[in-house]
This record gives C-alpha cells, structure tokens and sequence, in this order.
C-alpha cells in the first residue's frame, strides 16, 4: 500500500515522485508557521484521531499542532499499554474509532505492521507515527527537509546514521527515504545494534565512529536508550560514549563542518557532546519545526489535496 | 476443561462400509507391496478384496469411478495439534481428526501441548477412548517432562504402555541437557522417538519471525537460525552418545538439514520432519504483516527452502508433518507481535505436496508413500498398512489434477488461521477409508 492509495505507512511505500512532492509542499507549510497567524482552514471539516499505543510527547505534540494548524478537528486516544492487554483487540479500537465517523488516524504502536494493519481494515487515511522497529515515516521526511535546507542536493550527498540501528525505526525511515533520493547512507554503531543483512538495504556498514566522520556530510546521531545496556548490548553507557560518542573533538578531526542531527530526546552526554547538541552546526531544533510543517504537508496531501496551498 | 458446544457429530461424515465397494481404474502405488499401475479395487466390508487389472465381472455394489488418481496406504501426519483437552473452541479430537481425513490422511499423531499437558497416563487414555469410534487412528506423543516444563521427566513407562507413540516437549525445547540425555537413554527402553521441538530458548526470546534481511527491513525481532542448529547438533550428539532414537521435528534450516545429513552417514539414530508451510513458503511472506505467516520455527530464507527441497529429493528429509496448530480468530487477527505462533495445515497439505513437490518435479510418487506413509509409521513403530487381498482398508484415494482453494471448500477444523485458504492449489484428497468406514470429499 503506497502513498497514493492514501496512507503513509513507511517511506518503503512512497515514490521519489511523492517525496519530492511531500517535501516541495512541506516548504509551503513552512512558510505559514512563520506568520503572526499559523491557522490556515485547510482541513476544516476533517475529523483526524492521533492513536497513540506508547508513550510520546514530541511526535503527539507535532502531529496536534498540525492538525490544529490546519483546522482539522483532533482527538487523541492515548493507551500506554496494548488494547490487546485489556482484553479487546486493536481492530476492535479502531473500528470504534472509525464507527465515529474519523476521516484520519496517526498511529504509534509498539508492534510492526501496526499501521498495515489498520489500513487493510478502516475506509480511514492511516499514517504511521511509529510502528516498532520498523518505520516512522514522518520523521524520516522532517530528517530530509532539514537537509535539504542545509545542502543543495541528495545526489552524492553522504549521511552517516549513528547508534542503535537494530531498534530504530527512525534509521529504516531514513535509509529508504535517502536511498531513493540518491543519497548515499553509512550505518554506524556497536555490531551488536547493527542488525544482520542491512547491507542488503543498499548501505554501507563501519564500527568506527572516526572514520566516519572523515567521510560524511550529514550526521544523523540516534537515542541510546538506557534499556539496551541492560540487556547486555554493550557493557556501558560510558564505554558507548568513549566509543561511538559524537564529541567535538571527533568533529574537529573532519576536513569540513558536518551538520549534527538528532531525532530526540537527546541523551546529553551519552550519544552526543552536550557542546555538538548545541553547536552552530546542529540543526536539532529545526528539524523539530520542521516536523509541523511536514506533517502538514502529509495530512494535507492525504486529505486529498493539491500542491497549491493558496 | 472448558466444554464448548458440540459441533455437528462427525460420525454422519463418516460412512460405514457395510458393503461392496469398486475403485475403478485407478493408480494404486504400495511399494511394498510391489503395486505401482492401475488397477480395480474391491473394498468389501471395510477390507480389501480383489485387486485386479480387469473390473470384476458383474460388480453390483457401489463404484468409485476415481480416473487417473492415486491409491495409496493411508496417509499419517505425524504432528498435529488437536488442542483437546484444554482449547475445544479452536479445535477437539473429532474436528481435528475430520479435517485429517479431508486432508487425505488415515493416521495422526498429536502432541502434547494440550491443557493439561500429555504427562500423565489418563490423558493418553482420554485422547485414545475418544479417537476410538473415529476413522482416523490417533497417536498421542506424551510429554517429555512434567508440565512440558522441561524439569523432570514425566510418567514415560505409563504413558508408553497407555499407548504414546513418541515423547516431546513440542512447542517448548528441553533446554537442559541432563534431561534430554535422560529422555534419550529412557525412552530406548520403549523403543520410541524423542520428537524435539529444537531451539534455543535464549536466542529467540520475544522474537517473532526468521532473522535475515525480512526481519532487518521489517523491524520484528529475528530468531536466528542458529537458535535450531545448536539444538539440533547438541541432540545428534546425544543420540550418538546415548543410542536413543532422535526425530527432529520441523525442520527448517540449512545448517540443521546439513547436521542430520552428516549424522545419518554415520548411521547414528536421526530422523526428521519438515512441514509444507517451510518447503513452500520464505521470510519474504512476512512483508504482508499478516499473521498466518508467523509460526515456529518461522518461515525461513530462500536458501534454507532450498535447502528443504534438497533434502527432500536426497532421502536427509524422513517425513511430511503439518504442525497443524489451530488458533482462534481473536488470537491470530492481531498486532504482529502479539499474535500466537502456528497455522492450521492438515486441509492443505496434500495440496502443496502436489502443486510444489509433483509438480515441479521436486519428487515423484514413490517418495510420497516414504514421507508420507511408511517412514512417518516406522519412525513411531506403527505398522505400515498394506494394500493387499484380505487386509483391513486404509486407504487414501488422492486426485493429483483438480484445481482448488481452500476458501471454496468445506474446511472442517474449526480454526481458520491458514496462509493458504485463498492460495489455488493442485490436487486434493478424495476420500479416505479406514475402520471399516469411508470419508468422502466427492
């Protein structure tokens, strides 16, 4: 199911013809955020529910204000566990959801296909917020835009993504979207996060974080979560730093500035410096207004409109 | 024991043989017997009389006018889950073993991973006074260990004298090594197989399909082949060291096939299953997201297929089992993570054998009465039926042409969770008989 069947279920399932249009439009929506007022009625009249089976305050956030932005009307359903844990089942949800008449529904779920699944099931646009590890669309398009706002072309362009790359759905998002876009994508992390056959993807795999950053444009430096030292991915939250850290003296080592990327919540000190995060070369917090903007853009596009938001 | 309502009594199904019946011109194929052309066959009273190259002058009973299909001694799967006692609402010993006999088997083998578990003498009992007036015979596998908890070893002596075939754990491995030294040096004294569900608990917890590429570009969490092959090679060694009967269970990997390949060349006691979802199917199915193609062991890569078809066409490969697992409804339509492992494939197995092993010439005739009839039995130490004057009939009649879905037949085993209902299949069971009576899908 691609995007013109109406969802945005991954960026696996959208043309380089769609995403250059999702990203033209995105400029668009850019510009309104920049007026005294960010309303514009575009969606009045939709009804568009943010499902959100764990926990997420920047994505929910993002995609509220989106949907305010454009006058849709929004509801949120927010669950941290399972439906499936209460007894009732996520078809059973979204059913009811739907039986309320709900033209749209952003999903974020714990499991892959979470978002397939929906769509092979409700008249609704479905876009995936998030499934596991498998996508999280939206944020790989927010990554693209923020990108193309700092180099001319993807052609040639090469991005390094940093860190947990087995339990990311903000690599895989990534490494389509770019790939497409000829872009070329080095996968970098401990070999216990870096999952097998990815290479297969049409990417390059290293282990060190310093050659690396001899050799990229673009760093896109994912969250460790606490979580994966527990279970025994690697010794050390410390050991990670000294390893795959990004810090300004690694930076300092590159012929040429890289721009610094994060999707957040940063772990200051873990994944990257706390002096990279806020350095003249991050552009962490435009990606975060730049995720208004692209979901705009989706929820825009989906609703059935044309590149024209005038 | 939740008790569900009672289905439709699977007795009306099955009809007594109380007369005479002709299967005209048929292809009969019974090795052993050294049958392989066609011929006419007279069943009367439920056992086999003339078998001859001209029909029977002046037949006056009914006749079965069966073309060009084949007749073959019944067919046995000997792994199925029929979830009585403990899940009656996906499937009992009456509907399981009527689905068995549109499938085109005579025999079933069932494991134990039912609630209660098979670890004690009176559920042995219980499965066998139920199957008795049925068609198809029914061979429980009795636990390996108390609960299937891979702790200590049930009853086996009992269970064996109540009539267990074999001994598994299915569905969980026995991960201590101690105990299935044990299980292997115990049950010879039985002579009966340990059926080894072989994995490695450590590498595939809260993993939900084959890592490889698929599970890489899919984000689910990925069972390593290895997590199969460890298992296999430490219960190979086992069996070596031990002498105890090993069969393991459905097969899916390369390096395991390799292992038991290497194994039975050194004449140590090894068999194995592999199933018609795993010689038919890859991981790539997982990409729909759709539950029916999430089972354990998973689907597999395109190399271990290959793998599977080789070792079908070279003899390492010792049977065809369905690993019928019936789940309900609610269970399967889930999240993919949440949803439980397993599909149902008694209905579908002759199907695929047909259109993905016949067909493409993977194997021929000959090896299905091997994998099919006469290994699976003698891995169990059951006798082998025959076809021949005077024997009681267990016969499985099975066209080889018809096209045919699963959606547009009637499916008798009460779980629906199948990747193939709407796949179109070549080949299709016509009727079984056994015990004197007679299963018709014509």
């Amino acid at each position: 199911m691609n995007f013109k069947s109406g969802h945005l279920l991954g960026l696996e399932y959208v043309e380089r013809d769609d995403i250059e249009l999702i990203l033209k439009t995105t400029k668009s929506f850019r510009e309104i955020l920049d007026r005294p007022i960010k309303k514009v009625p575009t969606l009045q009249g939709k009804t568009v529910v943010n499902l959100f089976f764990e926990p997420s305050t920047r994505t929910r956030i993002s995609f509220e204000l989106a949907e305010k932005r454009l006058s849709a009307d929004s509801v949120n359903f927010s669950s941290s566990t399972s439906s499936v844990k209460k007894g009732e089942t996520l078809l059973d949800t979204a059913r009811n959801i739907e039986a309320m008449k709900i033209d749209m529904v952003v999903i974020r779920h714990q499991s892959p296909g979470a978002a397939h699944f929906l769509a092979l099931n409700l008249d609704a646009n479905i876009i995936n917020a998030g499934d596991g590890a498998h996508e999280h669309p939206t944020q790989g398009l927010l990554d693209m835009v923020t990108i193309a706002e700092q180099h001319k072309t993807f052609e040639g362009l090469r991005v390094g993504i940093v860190g947990d790359i087995a339990h990311s759905r903000v690599a895989l998002s990534n490494i389509h979207g770019l790939l497409k876009m000829g872009a070329k994508v080095t996968l970098c992390g401990p070999a216990t996060l870096i999952p097998r056959e990815i290479d297969k993807l049409g990417v390059e795999v290293s282990y060190n974080i310093d050659d690396l950053i001899q050799n990229v444009d673009v760093l896109n430096v994912l969250r460790i979560q606490l979580e994966r030292q527990d279970s025994g991915f690697f010794p050390s939250l410390r050991e990670y730093h000294n390893y795959f850290g990004i810090t300004r003296e690694r930076l300092e080592k590159a012929t040429r500035p890289i721009t610094i990327m994060h999707p957040g919540p940063i772990n200051r000190g873990v994944e990257i410096a706390s002096d990279v995060a806020d350095s003249e070369h991050s552009v962490i917090l435009n990606q975060v207004t730049n995720g208004v903007a692209v979901r705009m853009a989706i929820l825009y596009l989906l609703a059935g409109g044309e590149h024209d938001t005038n | 024991m939740t008790q569900i309502k009672k289905m439709q009594n699977p007795m009306t199904k099955y009809q007594t043989l109380s007369g005479k019946l002709l299967i005209r011109d048929v292809h009969v194929l019974d090795p052993a017997e050294k049958l392989n052309s066609g011929l006419h066959v007279v069943i009367e009273k439920g056992k086999i009389g003339s078998i001859g190259k001209a029909a029977p002058d002046g037949f006056d009973g009914e006749v079965i006018s069966a073309g060009d299909a084949l007749l073959l001694p019944g067919m046995i799967d000997i792994h199925v889950h029929l979830r009585e006692p403990g899940r009656e609402d996906e499937e009992t010993i009456k509907s399981g073993t009527l689905a068995a006999a549109s499938g085109g088997f005579t025999a079933v083998a069932c494991m134990p991973n039912t609630d209660p578990a098979i670890d004690n003498q009176e559920v042995v009992n219980f499965i066998r006074e139920e199957a008795k007036p049925l068609l198809v015979d029914v061979y429980p596998v009795a636990a390996i260990t108390k609960a299937r908890e891979g702790k200590e070893l049930a009853p086996i002596a009992e269970m064996a004298e109540a009539g267990a075939v074999g001994i598994s754990d299915d569905g969980s491995p026995v991960m201590n090594a101690e105990i299935m030294r044990r299980a292997l040096e115990y049950s010879k004294m039985f002579d009966i197989p340990v059926m080894g569900h072989e994995e490695d608990s450590n590498l595939c917890k809260n993993r939900h399909m084959h890592e490889g590429f698929y599970s890489t570009k899919l984000g689910i969490p990925g069972i390593p082949s290895v997590s199969e092959e460890i298992m296999v090679a430490r219960d190979i060694m086992l069996a070596e060291y031990t002498g105890g009967k090993f069969h393991v269970c459905h097969i899916s990997t390369r390096g395991s096939i390799d292992l038991v390949r290497q194994a039975k060349a050194k004449g140590i006691p090894v068999t194995c299953e592999v199933t018609p979802h795993h010689f038919t199917l890859t991981d790539q199915a997982v990409e729909s997201f759709d539950t029916n193609t999430k089972m354990n062991p998973p689907l597999r890569s395109a190399d271990d297929r290959a793998a599977i078809l080789e070792g079908l066409r070279d003899g390492t490969i010792d049977v065809i089992a369905s690993d019928h697992a019936p789940h309900s409804i609610e269970e399967k339509e889930a999240e993919y993570i949440y949803a439980p492992f397993g599909i149902t494939g008694l209905e579908t197995g002759w199907g695929l054998i047909v259109s993905e092993l016949l067909d493409k010439k993977i194997i021929e005739l000959e090896d299905v009465y091997r994998l099919c009839v006469e290994k699976p039995r003698q891995i169990l130490n059951l006798p082998v039926p025959r076809i021949k004057t005077g024997d009681q009939a267990n016969l499985s009649l099975l066209d080889l042409r018809t096209a045919w879905r699963l959606s547009e037949k009637p499916s008798y085993s009460r779980s629906k969770n199948t990747p193939f209902g709407e796949r179109p299949l070549k080949g299709r069971s016509l009727a079984v008989i056994n015990k004197g009576m007679i299963f018709r899908n014509i």
